[in-house]
């Protein structure tokens, strides 16, 4: 009846698992409680749940990944606290089987459910908005989207309350991951937390591919799209191709545990080695699909805040494609010491490097937007800066790892542990926090507190810097990653100095929940009337602060590379806006609670099979496929926003533009 | 580390700070110099392109990179783990198998093999043979250099030679489970005749790796002691990577001279 699944499931004798488990479920419960008591729940249900709005569902991924990431963080800093106790004689509080877990978990974690959305997250809320369009291709299917990475979110933490996560590492290679060596639902748990999170990735890459290629503003020819967009088109047309191979590494994964196939076992002709390079083929072009539009957003940082056009746009746009094509030919630089030979390993070792040309380009164009400019200072600009100095480091380390003989004696070291938090912390994590503060006040309709956003700035880069610097010396020295034991007693030090910086990482994300709640509380004090709180220049900055369902009230004419810019300096020089247009009623699509549903038993057909309740997961299929059939039968798909509505918003946006026109033209 | 390797290592790290170090300047010093309360300093509100610069960015990293380029090409070559080692002595031959979770060494040449203690004469170049018996690991000495993977069914090659004596530590570099970090194994680096009569005294002494002692070697452990086996069945090493039955308890007939049975 319950398959694999008994009451030894929980983790009663596990104090760690156990405790967390109910504070975790206590939170829930006390949310719910309190939304309920305000009745918010029809608001949660019709404006984010079964949202079609891009911006909505961008925020609602970018929730999930501030929730993930201090799960994430949670695991990184217990990793950190072991690891500076458990030297020489000492075990220190968690033993390996326990370790093993959170070291998994906390690099599943950090992609699939925190980076990953979170950069999808603004895809979202920012891709329409700049190209001028009033939502994603398919609306519908970015809600599916979204709930189906919530979905694998939610069964990755189960794996916390019942059971156990996978003790292999977080790319889970055979023969390790296979039931011979991996009996328990840990490793089920991550190949069905992926799989239902990966289709909610291909489908999101479908979706924004299509949105950037055939739904832009009249006269947003591609050489006139922000380089934001730009990157969104590079990385999605990378996870396109990469997550098909993820999907069928990981399908064949399963094959080999539930039916006994043998693509990688060690015995029946299994070849693991072949996991190894399918996994990396997907594996380090997703370092791109995170890092490209992180390089996006720091284009529009930089841009906006030096008061300039970025420099070298069209340089930018091809540095961009060429990253995104070269990514796909450097995967074997992960096994260098496979021992492959010196033209193999000299070859994948170049390729790797010649990404460092079109990288290298992007920071002097970045470099070069901030001379002649006239830089402002604000949060978003210490991460820019602070990135600029990081990422050229993590860059260096990275091109070291890339030459075969260094990483003969560096791989799989504390050394590439730094190299890799460096690149993801300094370039992805920073440009996350950026777009926050930068876009936050577009979602919300106010910006965030100032001080505090450079306290959790300095936070994160000073913390990064104690918590990883260190590793590049252990790493030197022979330290290797994923030890729940520290042999050499005279590393003590350092590894204390990176559980500080574990620390003030942690006083960071701290930081970031009470500058939220205090921004909040003196949000009339801090509002957004203009809708172009930073002076930008591309078309977001165009509409209201939240802008209304329908974005623009008619599709914006572009003009040149800067839309928005060009639009606002004619209107300054001429002191008018251009003619009001012909108002039109607007079709938007309607809500929707088919991806939460379809989540919903997806996650019910994902939990079955992890505990072989085989009854129970056909029950979820089916009615995941009944709620897609009952959607396509359906009749009503978009609702008409009347002409009067969209004339009076329009109007009210005019008078506020007008206004705002005339202070600047009388501030220059 | 081996000596090409931190040469390697220093040379490419300089040539990329003489590039880095000014870029990372450059950045403080523009945002400083261009911030916007700086009355002194020029605003270009509309400059966007320069051929010039555009055509200096993208030689310096291009002109780095063939530079370094070059410098992987030809250490990739030299520094290939599976080439034999230029010495005027012959290479030790020790085959490697990594099991859950212990290193076992196998001397054929001298019939006998250890656990966790890896004995090599210094100044002598070691050729390896490696592979693992369970899930992938990676075999690693810090001090003498190069690491490669121990893969199930398959089989890497190595050439090392510690140019020192003493003893270091050695570990598997590759993530293999539960027992990982008991993984740990001792290297001494012995003077030749040292190593001859270490070899010599461990023949026939002990317990004999046959297919019984193997499949109790084989059993998960770890933290596991240094032991030596004072005999080896033949072909064991081929019998793992074919992942065939260990030789049966007696040691195989081509064999003239039997080790003793087990437990002697």
């Amino acid at each position: 009846m319950f398959g694999r699944l008994t009451l030894a499931a929980i983790p009663f004798d596990q104090p760690i698992p156990l405790i967390t488990s109910l504070v975790v479920l206590l939170v829930i419960g006390g949310l719910a409680v309190w939304i309920s008591k305000n009745k918010w729940w029809p608001y949660l249900w019709n404006e984010y749940i079964t949202s079609t709005d891009h911006k909505r569902i961008g925020v609602m991924y970018i929730v999930l990944a501030l929730v993930m990431l201090v799960r994430g963080f949670a695991d990184g800093i217990m990793m950190r606290a072991q690891q500076a106790i458990a030297i020489g004689p000492s075990q220190g509080y968690l033993t390996p089987e326990h370790y093993n877990q959170i070291f998994t978990a906390h690099g599943t974690i950090m992609i699939f459910f925190v980076a990953m959305p979170f950069v999808i997250g603004f895809m979202n809320f920012v891709v329409p908005l700049q190209l001028g369009v009033r939502d994603v291709a398919f609306p519908t299917m970015n809600n599916v989207s979204f709930w189906l990475n919530a979905s694998g979110a939610l069964l990755v933490n189960l794996s916390l309350f019942l059971g156990e996560f996978a003790r292999t590492g977080w790319l889970a290679f055979p023969p390790l991951s296979e039931s011979q060596f991996s009996p328990g639902v840990g490793v089920d748990y991550y190949l069905v937390a992926l799989q239902i999170s990966g289709v909610g990735t291909v489908l999101t890459a479908v979706n924004f591919v299509t949105t950037i290629l055939k739904t832009r503003a009249p006269g947003m020819s591609y050489l006139r799209m922000p380089v934001f967009c730009w990157t969104a088109l590079a990385s999605n047309l990378i996870m396109l191709a990469a997550f098909p191979v993820l999907t069928v590494a990981l399908a064949q994964l399963m094959l080999d545990r539930y039916l006994g196939f043998h693509f990688f076992t060690n015995d029946g002709g299994g070849n693991s080695m072949l996991y190894m390079n399918l996994i990396w083929v997907w594996g380090h072009p997703e370092v791109y699909i995170l890092v490209l539009p992180a390089f996006g957003i720091y284009s529009e940082v930089a841009a906006t805040f030096s008061g300039k056009p970025l420099f070298g746009y069209r340089s930018m746009v091809f540095a961009t494609l060429a990253i995104c094509i070269i990514s796909y030919m450097v995967w074997l630089h992960h096994f260098f010491t496979m021992g492959a030979g010196g033209d193999i390993n000299a070859v994948f070792g170049i390729a790797s490097m010649v990404i460092g040309i079109p990288t290298g380009v992007k920071i002097y164009n970045w470099l070069f937007t901030m001379y002649g400019g006239r830089v402002r200072f604000n949060v978003p600009v210490y991460y820019l800066i602070g990135f600029m100095l990081t990422f050229v480091v993590g860059g260096l380390t990275g091109v070291l790892l890339a030459i075969p003989p260094v990483d003969f004696v560096v791989h799989n070291s504390l050394f590439l542990v730094a190299h890799f938090h460096q690149v993801i912390i300094g370039g992805v994590v920073f440009a996350l926090m950026a777009g926050y503060t930068y876009w936050f006040p577009k979602a919300f309709g106010f910006t965030l507190d100032e001080r505090l956003g450079k306290a959790v700035f300095w936070c994160w880069f000073i913390g990064f810097h104690l918590a990883f610097i260190p590793s590049y010396l252990l790493g030197l020295w022979g330290a290797t990653r994923r030890m729940q034991h520290i042999p050499d007693p005279s590393w003590a030090p350092f590894l204390a100095v990176e559980l500080v910086g574990a620390a003030i990482i942690g006083l960071g994300i701290v930081l970031t929940v009470v500058q939220l709640l205090y921004s909040i509380k003196t949000r009339d004090q801090r509002r957004d009337i203009t809708g172009d709180p930073w002076d930008g220049r591309t078309l977001e900055w165009l509409t209201l602060s939240p802008p209304p369902h329908y974005n623009f009230a008619v599709l914006p004419d572009v003009h040149g590379e800067e839309a928005y810019w060009t639009r606002k300096q004619t209107a300054i020089k001429e002191e008018k806006l251009i003619d009001e247009p012909h108002y039109q009623p607007i079709e938007m699509p309607i809500n929707t609670p088919t991806g939460v549903i379809v989540a919903f038993f997806a996650s019910v057909c994902g939990f079955a099979v992890i505990w072989y309740i085989w009854w129970l997961a056909i029950v979820g299929l089916i009615g995941a496929f009944a709620i897609f059939v009952w959607y396509a039968w359906r009749d009503e798909h978009e609702h008409i926003i009347p002409v009067e509505e969209v004339r009076a918003n329009a109007r009210e946006r005019r008078r506020i533009r007008m206004e705002h026109l005339h202070s600047i033209s009388q501030s220059t | 580390m081996g000596a090409a390797e931190k040469t390697i290592l220093i040379n490419s790290t300089a040539i990329m700070l003489a590039i880095i170090i000014p870029t990372m300047i450059a950045t403080v010093a523009f945002a400083w110099w261009f911030r916007r309360g700086n009355s002194k300093a020029t605003y270009l509100p509309d400059w966007e392109y320069s051929g010039a610069i555009e055509m200096v960015v993208w030689a310096i990293p291009a002109l780095t990179i063939m530079l370094l380029g070059g410098i992987t090409w030809i250490g990739s070559h030299e520094l290939e783990p599976s080439h034999a080692l230029k010495s005027a002595r012959p290479p030790l031959k020790v085959e490697v198998v990594s099991l859950d979770w212990k290193w076992l060494f196998i001397y054929p040449d001298q019939g006998i093999a250890t656990v966790n203690q890896l004995v090599v004469p210094a100044g002598t170049p070691v050729s390896f043979r490696l592979t693992s018996a369970t899930v992938w690991n990676a075999f690693f000495v810090p001090q003498m250099g190069t690491m490669i993977y121990t893969m199930p069914r398959m089989t890497t090659r190595l050439n090392l030679q510690a140019n020192r004596q003493g003893t270091f530590e050695g570990l598997s570099s590759h993530f293999s489970g539960d027992g990982f970090p008991g993984m740990q194994f001792k290297v001494q680096s012995l003077p030749p005749d040292q190593f001859a009569t270490w070899a010599q005294g461990a023949r026939g002494q002990g317990l004999a790796l046959d297919g019984r002692g193997y499949s109790e070697l084989s059993k998960p452990s770890s933290y596991v002691k240094p032991m030596t086996y004072g005999a080896v069945a033949p072909g064991l090493f081929d019998a793992i990577v074919a992942n065939r039955a260990p030789p049966s308890p007696v040691p195989a007939p081509q064999h003239n001279e039997p080790a003793p049975p087990a437990g002697v």
